[in-house]
């Protein structure tokens, strides 16, 4: 009987697992935990709307996913699409960046493969989610390889939950970020590796990890062609990579030469040629227009104000507005704390690895401050940086409790080990309330990381999850109620025009017509063609009777605009109305803002310009609402959306007609009437 | 130009009718025309007289051939009183028929009679004809706000080869708005109901057209295509999906559309559009959904009790005439309530058609997903259809599954019967599928250990690759070093209890003889230890742990001493026959030390380990 417990814990022993093992056990749990986390967080939309493609380009993205599922790479690579930028067209197979589809088809295919009858919709819904578990787990090691696995464990888990990246990675935002915030990140962790390896394999990853980043988001090489060697924007990594050249070639000399004044001698006359020959080959360049001056997207993330002068068609894109301080605080909460601590332990521990993320975070900090989207990118560096300090933090005030606690227990022994003697360094020259200090730090970081849960969860699920497709309001009894109108309206486009109608809508709009309606449209989200959208611009802000030639010059069967009079939705064509005449104005002279405007306020009431009054635009959105009551106790033709009564109620149409009006009258489309100047020939004929 | 076609076919029919063609004799027929919707069902009752010489078994049955081209379900009855209807459970079988020597434009069919009719015998049975698309709108374009009129044609006489005797008609129409109807001889009007006859005695093929046009702003429901996927799971569910392609099949809309009228006058609610279908489902159906290509339909609601299901879905606009749509609907259902076994076989019994309520389908293909492995499949249908066979390769399938594939065109809600699909399937199939995934993920595990146990460098001579390997070899040295000295500690641990239980029992001599067996034991481990220990310090890659290692050997040789010595001392003590507490106070010293020296070790073990 008595040997029975000791040989029972002698088993409960040959279980327990050493620490080394408990550790990797943790570890491995908390990133499996933390990869299924990322990617059931980015589950609200599908379970607050449904599982859907969010958005804009990612109907776009979706369309041309299917077409490559449905016809094979090669027709992809050589799709014309006749049924955007009519009569124009899109040689879409050569001016996209084919990495998500690529992506997104493979997934399909090795699913198939398996058997596991999927429909590339659910693919493409939960491809970014997918991605941004892969993110975490990049994370992890990235973090790994710049400070240690704690702060790998934390980046993971922060960058999982972070609403900057949530932004553009809830299933259904099947965009290009998606997959290329993970191929950055990817990209940059295995050049660290490769950096600190040396290895050969590592680098050879990193080339091809940019390879895919790039043809996921941006310089894919079809299209891109001599870019990089031609445009402005790229001068500066030519330079870098030139003087590279340079300096690697002059260690080679110094090794070649014993003597270090002649190679003073010849550093100086290397180095002075060098920068002339450069000097030269740029100036020639730029005289000669062989290198092309910056763009202005380029010059718009210098000087945030350039767009808005220059280039209104960027300017009127709202992801391109420079960052408020509230958004970088809804998008990084606590890490907008913790990146700057997170720089001073970097600071404090340099190494290429450090020196990389510091770089990367402070000019990626820098270039969210100019545009919104592009908090996307610093999200990464943000978190990792964050990371570093939370986790070194933590780190420091653990071993201060644990040694502590171990002195307690072996009572006046004599510490031992290496570890040890830095703890009793720090014992010996600790206060009393140390101990206590460090509980109350401790519990202070735990208090904040939770405050985080809980701010970036109410974020995904309030503000980042909605389809924007799909518009969901509070009913008057605290109900949801949900305006389904795009749908509405585009599947009525779909089922109940000719199959070769051409609908003309303002840009935004372009994609979900095609992906969704299947009808042609005028223009489009790929804003490539300025002139084509400036004319539209032009259309409608002309009269009915001037824009009815452009209407018809363009071939245009159907009209199609947003009005959120009655609801009070505020993202509609009203709205962004200025900016139609803006972009036509700036094509076209004839369009001039101030005609739009009274005393420079713009307005749509009885005060509103008369040219506002009565062109395209207003008619259009307008059409029958002077007869509506949209809110309890105030006039018909109340707008909800501007909280004015309109000014123009007796809207007459000559050339168009209401075909369709969704149950909310958000998208309101009109048929082109045939020209009728030929009555008689008609009476004749067919009377 | 369709009327007039019809009038004209009429008239030549009634010119042409040769006398008597048969000898029996129609001696009653009331006809029922329903107008109630867009499908029109006549319902006749006639009462056969055999006036000739021989017993007759068949009745020929006639409709004008344009009519025919619309009739899309026909059956035969028993006359029963207040049956409307009702899908008898007995009823007659019809077959198209040509006879010799009739007039041509019309459509023959022959309904065969439970019994032959003997000579002067009469028998009275009930007819149902359901036609579609016989109503014309007229005017054929309509506002939105309009009310959608159509017209009606059909001969005031039974058309029929045979004398019909006495005879009555009546149109049931859904509103008592009447624009306009023929007058005959004895025609009447009752609120929605339009009566004709009694016509007495008249000749074979005798007809009378008649044209009525009424309000009917009933929905016209027409699916030009329903494509219904039954997929059976014997994990317990039967899957139904059904694809619709709707339109609206009245008055073409015309002029502009608004959304402000029907808004604003609630009266006025777009008389003739489809705002909403309701399908009833069967009982129990769970797992509803209703979307369409781009997504979810948000409106749409489930009612339902043990009894039925109502499912009420609008589609996403109001449908004016002419105008489409298409969407899908999809449930499941408990495997009980639908899979049977009989002889051995299992068969499926489900309803063949739309569960949509009025509704008229152009074209139905119903396909029959039966679960992979099912062989020996056979159709029971109530109806002629085309059918064929096709594989459906669908989740973790191999071979693909069999599906049986139905076609039948021009469908009316009187087709919604039950049919049967009988097949084999072994039940151990059904393991497949489970065993795969099982399978799958243990080959995926398996390829983990494999990947990572197997050497996959390339060069097997690189400095890099040979220090790793020497490094894996120290590695398992210290792990070796590690258990000994775990062991050492063990039989000190002995000694220790040895001590305990002289102090207790005072027997000194069993604590010398555990003692000694310490000390073999312990001399074989330092044994053990010796060639690692040099093979250690040989080893270039163990230089920087082998300080820490041979501390560890050191200080645990130290250890040992001094437990030797406080054994030592203790016995020596007991010998002696010293007081209790003298031996505490001897002890007490070196069992300082021990514990500091063995503090020491356990930190200098767990470094080790985490190596």
């Amino acid at each position: 009987m008595a040997t029975m417990p000791a040989s029972a814990s002698d088993l409960l022993k040959s279980f327990k697992l050493k620490t080394k093992q408990q550790e990797l056990l943790i570890r491995v749990s908390i990133l499996c935990l933390v990869y299924i986390l990322a990617f059931i967080t980015r589950l609200f939309s599908v379970l607050r709307y449904e599982s859907m493609i969010h958005e804009f380009d990612p109907y776009f993205n979706y369309r041309t996913t299917l077409y490559l599922t449905e016809n094979g790479f090669y027709d992809f690579w050589n799709w014309f699409d006749y049924e955007s930028w009519y009569p124009l067209g899109r040689i879409v197979g050569g001016t996209l960046y084919p990495g998500l589809m690529v992506t997104a088809v493979l997934i399909y295919r090795i699913l198939r493969f398996l058997r596991f009858a999927v429909h590339i919709r659910e693919v493409c819904v939960l491809t970014a989610p997918f991605f941004a578990s892969n993110t975490t787990l990049v994370a992890y090691f990235f973090g790994k390889e710049i400070w240690d696995s704690g702060a790998g464990l934390v980046a993971a888990i922060l960058i999982a939950i972070c609403p900057g990246y949530i932004s553009r990675s809830v299933a259904g935002s099947y965009d290009n970020e998606g997959v290329a915030i993970f191929a950055l990140l990817f990209t940059f962790y295995v050049f660290v590796k490769a950096v600190n390896t040396g290895s050969l394999a590592w680098s050879l990853a990193s080339a091809f990890g940019y390879f895919y980043m790039v043809s996921a988001w941006g310089g894919y090489i079809r299209f891109v062609g001599f870019q990089h060697v031609q445009s402005g924007e790229h001068m500066a990594a030519m330079g870098v990579f030139f003087l590279m050249q340079v300096f690697y070639f002059l260690d080679w000399v110094k090794h070649m030469l014993s003597d270090t004044k002649l190679f003073q001698a010849f550093l100086r006359i290397t180095v002075t040629c060098a920068v002339a020959v450069g000097g030269i080959a740029l100036g020639l360049g730029m005289v000669s227009g062989y290198i092309s001056p910056w763009t202005g997207r380029f010059y718009s993330l210098l000087d945030p104000t350039y767009a808005k002068d220059h280039i209104p068609i960027i300017a009127s894109v709202s992801e391109h507005q420079p960052t408020a301080w509230s958004s970088f605080m809804f998008d990084f909460h606590i890490l907008l704390f913790l990146f700057p601590a997170g720089l001073y332990f970097c600071f404090k521990r340099l190494s290429d690895a450090t020196i990389f993320i510091v770089m990367y975070g402070l000019t990626s900090m820098y270039f969210a401050g100019v545009m919104v989207r592009l908090i996307l990118v610093a999200t990464p560096a943000v978190c990792l940086i964050s990371a570093i300090a939370v986790s070194a933090t933590v780190k420091n005030l653990t071993v201060l409790l644990r040694s502590k606690n171990k002195v307690v227990q072996t009572g006046s022994t004599k510490g031992s080990g290496g570890s040890k003697s830095s703890s009793k360094a720090l014992l010996d020259q600790s206060q009393p309330f140390q101990k206590n200090g460090a509980i109350a730090l401790l519990f202070g970081a735990f208090y904040l990381l939770s405050r985080y849960a809980t701010h970036c969860t109410w974020v995904t699920s309030e503000a980042y999850s909605s389809p924007s497709i799909v518009l969901a309001a509070r009913g008057a009894h605290g109900n949801r109620v949900i305006f389904d109108d795009y749908r509405e309206a585009y599947f009525w486009l779909r089922q109940n025009t000719p199959q070769d109608a051409k609908v003309m809508s303002w840009w935004d709009y372009g994609y979900q017509i095609t992906a969704m309606g299947n009808r042609t449209v005028i223009v489009d989200n790929n804003t490539w063609n300025n002139t084509h959208i400036a004319t539209v611009g032009r259309a409608m802000s002309s009269y009915e009777d001037e824009a009815i030639e452009i209407i018809r010059s363009l071939d245009v069967d159907y009209v199609l605009v947003v009005f959120g009079g009655v609801t009070g939705y505020s993202s509609d064509d009203i709205n962004k109305f200025l900016w139609m005449v803006r972009i036509g104005g700036g094509v076209f002279p004839v369009i001039k803002e101030p005609d739009y405007l009274v005393n420079g306020e713009y307005r749509v009431d009885k005060g509103a310009a008369p040219k506002m009054l009565n062109c395209l635009m207003y008619k259009l959105c307008y059409y029958r609402f002077g007869e509506m009551l949209t809110e309890y106790g105030k006039p018909p033709g109340y707008d909800r959306a501007r909280g004015v009564e309109i000014g123009n109620k007796d809207v007459k149409l000559e050339h168009l007609e209401e075909a369709f009006t969704t149950s909310n009258w958000i998208v309101r489309i009109y048929r082109v009437k045939p020209p009728n100047n030929r009555w008689w020939l008609n009476r004749y004929k067919f009377g | 130009m369709g009327i007039s076609r019809f009038v004209l076919l009429v008239f030549t029919i009634s010119m042409l009718a040769s006398p008597a063609l048969s000898d029996l004799v129609l001696s009653k027929v009331d006809r029922r025309i329903y107008l109630t919707s867009h499908i029109v069902r006549i319902s006749s009752t006639l009462e056969v007289e055999n006036a000739g010489p021989e017993t007759v078994s068949k009745v020929l049955l006639a409709f004008p051939d344009l009519q025919a081209q619309n009739l899309a379900y026909l059956m035969a009855s028993p006359h029963e009183a207040k049956a409307k209807f009702k899908v008898s459970v007995v009823s007659f079988p019809i077959d198209v028929v040509k006879p010799e020597d009739m007039p041509p434009g019309v459509t023959f069919y022959s309904v065969s009679l439970p019994q032959g009719l003997t000579v002067g015998a009469s028998f009275t049975f009930d007819v149902l004809a359901v036609f579609t698309h016989a109503l014309r709108p007229m005017p054929e374009q309509i506002g939105q706000a309009d009310i959608q009129l159509v017209l009606y044609q059909d001969s005031a006489y039974y058309l029929s080869p045979y004398v019909v005797k006495v005879q009555s008609l009546s149109l049931k129409l859904p509103d008592s708005r009447i624009e306009s109807y023929t007058t005959l001889e004895s025609t009447k009007v009752q609120g929605s109901e339009i009566k004709y006859g009694p016509y007495e005695n008249l000749p074979a093929f005798s007809s009378s057209p008649i044209t009525v046009h009424f309000q009917n702003n009933l929905p016209f429901t027409i699916a030009q295509e329903l494509v219904r996927e039954i997929e059976i799971s014997h994990w317990g569910n039967v899957l139904v999906t059904e694809h619709y392609k709707l339109i609206h099949g009245g008055a073409q809309s015309k002029g502009e559309f608004s959304r402000l009228e029907p808004q604003a006058r609630e009266n006025v609610q777009d008389p003739s559009a489809i705002r909403y279908l309701v399908a009833h489902l069967p009982p129990r159906a769970h797992s509803v959904y209703y979307r369409d290509a781009i997504g979810n339909i948000s409106t749409s609601h489930l009612r339902g009790d043990s009894k039925k299901a109502e499912l009420l879905i609008e589609p996403r606009y109001p449908m004016f005439g002419g105008w489409r749509t298409a969407f899908t609907i999809g449930y499941g259902l408990p495997l009980q309530d639908c899979l049977y076994e009989s002889e051995g076989r299992r068969f499926l019994n489900i309803t063949f058609s739309s569960p949509v309520i009025e509704l008229v389908i152009d074209t139905l293909i119903v396909k029959v997903v039966l679960p992979e492995g099912s062989s020996d499949i056979s159709v029971a249908a109530p109806f002629f259809m085309k059918q064929w066979q096709e594989t459906k390769i669908s989740h973790l399938d191999i071979v693909g599954r069999p599906v049986v594939v139905l076609e039948k065109t021009n469908l009316v809600p009187e087709h919604n019967q039950y049919f049967q699909v009988y097949y084999k399937f072994n039940r151990l199939s059904m393991l497949r599928e489970p065993l795969m995934l099982i399978s799958g993920i243990f080959l995926f595990f398996v390829a983990c250990i494999v990947y990572m146990h197997a050497d996959t460098s390339i060069s097997k001579f690189s400095a890099s690759y040979l220090a790793k390997q020497q490094w894996e070899e120290v590695r398992v040295a210290i792990q070796h070093v590690h258990n000994i000295i775990c062991q050492c500690l063990a039989t000190h641990d002995k000694l220790e209890a040895s001590l305990r239980d002289l102090s207790r029992t005072g027997e000194v001599q069993a604590c010398k003889a555990a003692r000694k067996s310490t000390d073999g034991l312990l001399k074989e481990l330092s044994k053990e230890l010796k060639p690692l220990m040099t093979f250690l310090q040989s080893s270039p890659s163990a230089v920087q742990v082998l300080s820490k290692v041979e501390e560890l050997v050191a200080k645990e040789r130290e250890l040992l001493e001094k437990l030797m010595a406080k054994h030592s001392t203790a016995v020596e003590a007991y010998d002696k026959k010293s007081g209790a507490r003298d031996i505490e106070s001897r002890i007490a010293l070196q069992q300082q030390k021990i514990t500091a020296l063995r503090q020491e070790v356990d930190d200098l073990l767990e470094f080790i380990d985490e190596i």
